[in-house]
């Protein structure tokens, strides 16, 4: 009898277990699944790869011109909004900046408000976010929005009524920490970073599981090596392990612990290799000589397992910082033919100006180029496997910034980069990469701070302008990541801020900061549409389905950190006293904003 | 000029206290009358810039670069203001040295529906504190159009007693 019953008790767990292994793939493959439908936009970036590219074709290039608005909505919000909206089946979720309000809204009635989510938040987390009060976008999954406040909070909304599931608090406003970047869910947990490169935050990434909020595991980009995830003999850069206190050993002292290496950027994820990738910011201060050494593991790539953060491989880009480049741009999942393979290929926009292709598997370094010709603090990347420099910059010295209170002037790029968190987007029809980007340089003078908690830990005053004996700020182009090359490059007169967005109609969508959405040809770039939203264009230009009509939306509402910068317009510093007038301000085409642009092909 | 924090904070909530109770004083006329170690002031007695053909006085330089490394971030280059945070070189032209001072070390809050304008006290915070007259003269000088934009390039060397006083503040 006994002998019997523990069968049945092990047949009834064999059943139970893989009964609970199907229900938990189920959920873990909910995201993968819902995000291959075309007329949906589920994750930020529509799919884990961050392609960014839509297979509807309803609007192609022989109709977009023919583009009109079909409805619009006021977020009821002002200042900088980034990110997109979410469509998960007939309803639309948008989010807002700062108080980072949650709309549900009813796409089958037109756009009526199903519920609105607005978190109550201290106000004084608000001049504790360096670049504007932006947030970049909610999350679906299991049933639940997931919000990142400024103020760290994050906070499961069920997704029918928005009412709050569960809620947590992943860091502190007061040490200079806030919540910006979009969450990401993947299988059973939900994944944030933290902001706060220009405050001394020591950055991180949280796993929280998606039921109840526990918190699973923690990243962080300096440290011991307990802190930082890794294996000192397993996590490889460039194919050698890093070694014991690889990030320890590149800081003086306790700097490593005000080190920055912020996470504010974008997440991506493979779900063949489970490994989910993203990049760390600046190192603190923006004062290179308060803190010797690579400062590893700021500006870094980093490949982690999703289950246990153990991180895979990572990539510095460029070590010691002294020119604010943050590493925290997209990270676009595509496999591409390099020499004749198919390479399961990471490719970055840095802010350094280089343009990376590595292998997401191994980690390995195929290709880096600047992907503007102005890039002038590094004449490139050593390539050379065997040099001791192998994937390290190479440095012009003139353009070093390590001399405290030395101003180095005509730096390409400017700090806020080549290309900040706008995203890029990848089209497989063309096999063409499509950059916003910024083209800006720089005067740079870095002095001694002091370290204060909750206060700016900077520690340098920079005055920016287009390079020399241009007046465009910005291009739009199109970049082929396998060998390295512009293929075309549309001039705007302001850097070009918003996410591209590309389709199967074979057209390219972004935004200007004067507020134009623009359409242009995937094969060309010439412009096919173009149409002025209410203010500048910060956001990223999203695609989706709703009645087998295809719909184009866009947030605007100008500011970021090129509402910063550009407001009242450059000036060329080397112009000499007296020089009149300088380049054109943001100021003069756009106004603080915040609504929603909905476009579609007129009825016929 | 050495600053106890608290000195400073106290001093803040006074002149909160002060200029809530009057209207807007003004900055009044910024004429340099009188120059100690290097940093001028006008018959008030308080903090101002002297510039002459083009050559600015070490505070006006110095404030350059300290605004440039706390408030642009916010303000914009040059206190031109940026989508949200206002003009300084428009507000400076009403504020007084004592309103400016209370302000940037008390901080101010403007939060409605219509509005989430909030500036952070920096009272406790020496990269700012040990360099709010450079900071005030180089933004009157801008107010007063007595500097436009961009960088000095040409400025008085940099006093001994400022030198003094900064490592002593800066710790």
């Amino acid at each position: 009898m006994k002998h019997a019953s523990r069968k049945l008790l092990l047949l009834a767990g064999v059943v139970l277990s893989s009964a609970l292994a199907i229900g938990s793939a189920r959920a873990q493959d909910e995201l993968s699944k819902m995000s291959a439908n075309p007329n949906d936009w589920v994750i930020p970036a529509r799919t884990y790869d961050s392609q960014r590219y839509s297979p509807l074709d309803q609007i192609n290039a022989s109709n977009v011109g023919t583009l009109q608005p079909a409805w619009t909505f006021s977020t009821g919000v002002l200042r900088g909004h980034e990110g997109a909206p979410l469509v998960v089946g007939d309803v639309m979720y948008v989010h807002t900046p700062f108080p980072n309000i949650v709309y549900a809204l009813d796409l089958n009635n037109n756009g009526k408000i199903l519920w609105k989510y607005e978190p109550t938040q201290d106000p004084s987390v608000i001049p504790v976010m360096c670049c504007d009060t932006v947030n970049r976008g909610v999350a679906y999954g299991d049933g639940k929005i997931f919000l990142h406040q400024a103020d760290t909070t994050l906070v499961a909304l069920d997704a029918k009524t928005g009412k709050v599931v569960w809620s947590v608090k992943d860091g502190d406003p007061k040490l200079g920490q806030t919540g910006t970047e979009a969450p990401l869910v993947v299988k059973d947990k939900v994944l944030v970073g933290v902001s706060g490169g220009e405050f001394g935050v020591r950055g991180w990434v949280s796993a929280y599981n998606i039921s109840d909020g526990k918190l699973v595991w923690r990243a962080y980009s300096e440290g011991p090596d307990k802190d930082l995830l890794v294996d000192p003999q397993k996590t490889t850069m460039l194919g050698k392990p890093i070694g014991a206190d690889s990030s320890l050993k590149t800081w003086q002292g306790n700097e490593w612990k005000i080190g920055g290496g912020d996470t504010w950027g974008w997440y991506s994820y493979d779900p063949k290799l489970n490994l989910i990738y993203y990049g760390s910011g600046n190192p603190s201060t923006w004062n290179p000589s308060q803190r010797p050494g690579d400062n590893k593991w700021s500006m870094t790539i980093f490949a982690r397992d999703l289950d246990t953060g153990m991180a895979k491989w990572v990539y510095q880009m460029t070590p010691h910082d002294q020119w604010d480049y943050d590493g925290i741009n997209e990270m676009i999942l595509a496999d591409l033919q390099i020499n004749g393979q198919t390479v399961p290929a990471l490719v970055h926009f840095d802010r350094n100006g280089f343009a990376y292709t590595l292998n997401r598997d191994t980690g390995a370094l195929l290709v880096a180029a600047k992907y503007d010709p102005a890039v002038n603090w590094a004449t490139g990347i050593d390539m050379d496997a065997s040099s001791p420099n192998y994937g390290r910059p190479i440095l012009v010295p003139k353009y070093e910034t390590s001399k405290q209170d030395v101003n180095v002037t005509g730096i390409c790029p400017a700090a806020l980069g080549t290309k900040d968190e706008q995203p890029a987007t990848y089209d497989p029809q063309t096999k063409l990469f499509y950059v916003p980007t910024n083209h800006v340089c720089m005067d740079y003078q870095p002095f001694r701070v002091a370290y204060v908690a909750g206060q700016p830990y900077v520690g340098a005053t920079l005055s920016m302008y287009p390079p020399p004996g241009q007046t465009n700020m910005g291009n739009f182009i199109a970049w082929d990541a396998t060998t390295g090359k512009i293929v075309w490059s549309d001039p705007e007169l302001f850097s070009v801020w918003s996410g591209a967005l590309s389709t199967a109609g074979g057209v390219v969508f972004y935004g200007t900061l004067e507020g134009y959405l623009k359409a242009v040809d995937a094969k060309t770039g010439k412009e096919l549409y173009s149409y002025k939203t209410p203010s500048g264009i910060i956001g990223n230009v999203m695609t989706y389905m709703h009645n087998g009509v295809q719909y184009v939306a866009v947030l605007s509402g100008v500011g970021g950190w090129a509402g910063i910068g550009l407001a009242a317009g450059l000036t060329d510093p080397h112009a000499g006293l007296g020089a009149v007038g300088g380049y054109a301000a943001l100021s003069n085409y756009t106004n603080l904003g915040g609504s929603l642009t909905v476009f579609a092909l007129p009825k016929s | 000029m050495k600053f106890s924090l608290r000195t400073i904070c106290a001093l803040a909530a006074v002149l909160l206290l002060i200029g809530g109770l009057a209207y807007a004083q003004g900055p009044g006329d910024s004429k340099a009358v009188t120059s100690r170690n290097g940093e001028y002031f006008d018959k008030a007695g308080n903090p101002t810039f002297h510039i002459e053909n083009g050559k600015v006085d070490w505070y006006t330089y110095a404030g350059y670069i300290r605004y440039g490394a706390n408030c642009l971030a916010c303000h914009g280059p040059d206190g031109l203001g940026s989508t949200y945070a206002p003009s300084l070189v428009s507000a400076l032209k009403t504020l007084s040295y004592s309103e400016f001072y209370a302000i940037v070390a008390g901080g101010k809050k403007d939060v409605s529906a219509s509005s989430d304008l909030v500036m952070p006290s920096f009272g406790t915070n020496p990269n700012v504190m040990c360099y709010i007259d450079p900071i005030y003269i180089y933004l009157r000088a801008r107010a007063d159009g007595a500097w436009g934009r961009g960088r000095p390039t040409d400025h008085e060397p940099v006093p001994e007693a400022y030198t003094k006083a900064e490592n002593q503040c800066m710790g």
